[in-house]
């Protein structure tokens, strides 16, 4: 069934069983060395201390505002630039050791980036692009080359059209369909989309949606699904991890997050959408100002200046990221039981 | 030394590197591929035509004069010195030893040429090499490299051509090596601001991902790309390199008499500016001709790379 | 800024050593002895040698070259050995003159430069703006060398207007700010112009057409500011990298002066160069290579300074 040597089916190649999280990633950190004026060497927390897990057959979603660590957390979790500490489970196994080398899990987990002209060699036709990963990885030409056809003809290009193009000579959705035909050349399992429609028109937004879903549930992938934009999150997600500022401010399934959030970031960015309705406008801009700067994040809980629950405690005290629900993690102080904030919860209703 | 200056008179202006446009979706184009799209506007451009037309005249020229010279380019004749521009005889007039100038002219296209883009040429390999090293391997690599290429910025060229040329000592051999000196670290910074450009696009990290080693994204992916802005600034360097080494026989620092070379004949040539002034400046007109050819066609060159991409 | 010029001299100071290494090095590229010129053919060896240890010609090569560089740190170039005069005394006197020159150029440069690329950046493709980008590739692609010789052909050896070659009409090397210096500096100034004008004109074009199509000229006309006063803020905002440009040229023009210098006989550091080079006096040509390439080296620096303070856009850290 599978092209690639060595590489078993997708639906087969499971370790740990369903329960087992496809990826399992803890205690990740990033951080950036700046030199500001007078050679003073500071850093960018770009991700400060990130836990979660992806689950088998689940999307993901991801979102923040810019500047939160979505996007290094994305390339972090590929290997593009190196984590400070952290690990990484792929499968129940440790990524970048001798079970699970980088180039073993990089076969399995594949990424589709925002900028889709940026992200195809301009020098090269579309067929090639999508046939270079299988063809490094032992390949015969001609056998990559017809499964990049294939693969053309399931994204929905017609291969006789499209396949000896150059990526400037096609449109912007046609490149995002291209280079998601390329992440799947290597029959990965779980796919990163790192703002992949964010550039698109919105009628091509949605036909590339459904088109990730169709192809989710035809190679058995799982996704993470890096976004700025909360409809398109609610549209294609399982699950939601909210960030601020590196940290993950609260987790849970997309209805509960979504539509009853615990955190009053996530609250605040939901009240910030523009509505359709006249009735439902925002009253009142619940964020105010820029998110504050990551070479000096505020003590304590790091959305407290912004925050409408801010008490003196949020400023003192680090919220852990607490279980507030099934499957459902928040931190925050206002909704941590005992934790000294006026607002939280009585201890013995959580326990 | 001051990089946002020199990178602004390069004046790549990060033309084929740049983002854009969005192709109709539905439009059927026949597909040229990048080489095919930039033949296609270069062909339509009639500058860049006329001059290249120009310079393949001369190269044929310059292949074919020893068997097509009018007459003997080394025979001279006292009796029939600076003979003026259209003399029966003297298309274009006699030398100060009375030897046939068209003759000689042409047959001096010959060296002029050969030293003028052999340096470029052979600048091109390897300044390419050492660029495209330092862009993609990056880090400390880079940083030696770019630091001592920097050193040789510090000299303006015409002066270290001169004096490499002038501690080397005269000849056509020394006069190809230090222009080549002078024309690396030029070429050698183009292709580390190139390569390093390329090197930070998503498709690199894409290439990454899918498992290739280094060396198949140095030659498949980075390659095909940086090669073309750095032709282009190769190219827009021949004029200057014509110029400099016929100005290195000028000096007497390059080709030595009796082989006929434009840049020596100007100079042997300048004891005759008053009773000759006409076929005295004749051998200047040919570098000028030939230097503002291949400026016109580094220009529509490079015009025609600018595929909004 | 203080800092910022703390951090540039920290950058340039490696790379002058690397041109003190470069120069030193220039006279161990020499084919064959750098005393065979003044030796006298039969020379014994013990003359040989004698003359060696004079010069230090006798110790390691990185022993001469610190020595080399002690004495250059203490402004002492060496000894001509044509003339047997101090190298930085002959050196100081070419400059001077060179200077003058490239100085003068680079001021006639400057002015039809700006003037050109002005004219062609308000009218862009009109017939002054292929005239401008006409000029600028005939600056950038005339042997400047037979430029000189055509304009001495036209002016002196046809029209009689102006003196062809030297610097003054007493023949001396001293040039005077009066008249007839002043006939004698036109032509190889001129000459020298044309490579900075072109240059000047093709970026001053590109900057003031960039300029113009930026929204904020479009708010000020908008806000019903005046031609003139849109003018103004074209040429602040275009400045710092036109006088960048210019006195990069400067330095171009000090360094490659040699050929105009020859075909004129200017007394500068071009004919110096020729002489040191024809003579085999590699003291002298080392010598006024560092000299030349230290002044590059400054000018550099200086206008490096110069373009970031006067431009709000750079950043300082």
């Amino acid at each position: 069934m599978s092209v690639i040597p060595d590489a078993p089916d997708p639906f087969d190649r499971d370790r740990g069983g369903p329960a087992q999280p496809l990826l399992s990633v803890s205690g990740l950190y990033k951080h950036f060395p700046v030199r500001k004026a007078g050679g003073k060497k500071q850093v960018v927390r770009a991700v400060d201390g990130v836990d979660f897990d992806v689950l088998k057959g689940e999307t993901l979603g991801i979102v923040g505002e810019s500047g939160c660590g979505k996007s290094t957390t994305a390339k972090l979790l590929m290997g593009l630039i190196e984590r400070d500490s952290g690990s990484l489970l792929y499968d129940g196994q440790a990524v970048g050791e001798r079970v699970m080398p980088w180039r073993s899990y990089r076969r399995q987990v594949q990424m589709v980036f925002q900028d889709s002209y940026a992200s195809l060699n301009p020098r090269m036709t579309v067929e090639q692009s999508i046939a270079f990963g299988p063809k490094v990885n032992g390949v015969p030409g001609r056998e990559a080359v017809e499964r990049a056809r294939a693969l053309l003809a399931r994204v929905g290009l017609e291969p006789k059209r499209f396949a000896g193009r150059y990526p400037h000579e096609i449109s912007g959705g046609q490149r995002q369909r291209v280079n998601i035909a390329r992440s799947l050349a290597l029959e990965p399992r779980l796919v990163l989309l790192d703002e992949a429609v964010s550039a698109l028109d919105k009628s091509v937004e949605a036909q590339v949606l459904n088109l990730l879903l169709d192809l989710k549930a035809e190679f058995g992938l799982t996704y993470i699904f890096i976004s700025h934009d909360l409809n398109v999150v609610r549209f294609i997600s399982d699950r939601v991890m909210v960030m601020y500022l590196g940290r993950v401010s609260e987790i849970g399934p997309s209805d509960t997050v979504l539509d009853a959030p615990a955190h009053p970031y996530t609250e605040a960015l939901l009240a910030s959408m523009p509505s359709l309705d006249p009735d439902n406008r925002t009253q009142a801009a619940l964020l105010q100002g820029d998110p504050p700067n990551p070479i000096d994040p505020p003590s304590g809980c790091r959305f407290h200046p912004r925050c409408t629950l801010a008490e003196p405690i949020c400023g003192e005290k680090e919220p852990p990221l607490d279980t507030v629900g099934p499957l459902h993690r928040v931190s925050c102080l206002a909704r941590q039981p005992g934790s000294g904030h006026s607002a939280a919860p009585a201890r013995a209703l959580a326990a | 030394m001051t990089a946002p200056i020199t990178a602004a008179s390069m004046a790549l202006d990060g033309g084929v590197l740049s983002a854009g446009d969005v192709a109709p979706e539905a439009a059927f184009v026949p597909s040229r591929g990048f080489w095919g799209h930039v033949g296609h506007r270069l062909v339509r451009d009639p500058v860049a035509m006329g001059a290249g037309a120009l310079i393949l005249l001369v190269v044929l020229i310059a292949i074919l004069s020893p068997w097509i010279t009018p007459m003997d380019p080394y025979k001279g004749s006292m009796l029939r010195r600076l003979k003026h521009v259209g003399d029966a005889t003297y298309w274009l007039g006699s030398d100060e030893l009375g030897r046939d100038m068209i003759s000689r002219l042409m047959l001096g296209s010959r060296l002029s040429l050969f030293i003028g883009v052999t340096p470029v040429l052979i600048a091109f390999v390897i300044g390419s090499g050492i660029g495209i090293l330092a862009g993609y391997v990056g880090g400390w690599t880079n940083t030696i490299l770019m630091r001592t290429i920097d050193v040789f910025f510090a000299f303006p060229s015409v002066l270290l051509a001169i004096a490499l040329s002038g501690a080397l000592g005269a000849g056509i051999f020394n006069s190809i090596v230090s222009l080549t000196c002078v024309f690396v670290p030029q070429i050698a910074r183009v292709a580390e601001s190139v390569t390093t450009g390329i090197r930070k696009r998503d498709y690199i990290d894409a290439a990454k991902l899918s498992g290739a080693s280094p060396l198949t994204i140095m030659r498949v992916q980075v390659l095909g790309n940086v090669v073309g802005p750095i032709f282009v600034y190769a190219t827009s360097l021949i004029s200057v390199s014509m110029i400099l080494a016929s100005g290195l026989s000028f000096l007497g620092l390059g080709v030595r008499p009796p082989e006929p070379e434009w840049g020596l004949m100007l100079n042997t040539l300048r004891t005759a500016i008053y009773a000759n002034p006409v076929v005295a400046a004749l051998p200047g007109v040919c570098i000028f001709v030939v230097s503002i050819a291949f400026n016109m066609f580094s220009d529509g060159l490079r015009a025609a790379m600018e595929i909004r991409q | 800024m203080l800092i910022y010029i703390l951090k540039r001299l920290v950058y340039v100071t490696p790379v002058a050593f690397g041109v003190s290494l470069v120069c030193f090095m220039l006279v161990h590229l020499a084919p064959g002895d750098a005393l065979s010129a003044v030796l006298p053919a039969d020379a014994t060896q013990e003359t040989i040698n004698e003359m060696k240890a004079a010069y230090g010609f006798d110790k390691p090569l990185p022993v001469q070259y610190l020595i080399w560089l002690w004495h250059v740190l203490h402004g002492d170039l060496g000894t001509s050995i044509a003339t047997g005069r101090p190298v930085l005394g002959e050196v100081t006197r070419a400059v001077i003159n060179s200077l003058i020159l490239a100085s003068v150029a680079t001021v006639i440069g400057f002015t039809f430069g700006t003037l050109f690329g002005f004219v062609a950046g308000y009218h862009r493709n009109s017939v002054a703006d292929r005239a401008a980008s006409a000029l600028s590739v005939f600056g950038v692609s005339v042997p400047h060398y037979w430029l000189g010789m055509v304009l001495v052909i036209v002016f002196s050896a046809t029209l009689g207007w102006l003196p062809p070659t030297g610097a003054g009409p007493d023949g001396s090397g001293n040039w005077r700010p009066d008249f007839d210096h002043l006939r004698y500096l036109i032509l190889p100034a001129v000459t020298m112009s044309v490579i900075p004008t072109g240059i000047i004109a093709r970026t001053v074009r590109a900057l003031v057409a960039d300029i113009l199509a930026q929204d904020f000229v479009e708010a000020l006309r908008a806000k019903g500011m005046d031609e003139f006063g849109v003018f103004k803020h074209v040429v602040r905002n275009a400045a710092p990298t036109a006088l960048a440009i210019m006195g990069l040229q400067l330095g171009y023009l000090l360094g490659g002066s040699i050929l105009v210098e020859t075909v004129f006989a200017w007394p500068g550091t071009g004919f110096l160069l020729n002489a040191a080079i024809f003579q085999r006096d590699l003291p002298l040509l080392q010598g006024s290579i560092l000299v030349l390439a230290m002044f590059f080296v400054v000018l550099n620096l200086l206008v490096d300074v110069m373009q970031t303070a006067l431009d709000p856009r750079i950043e300082r850290a």
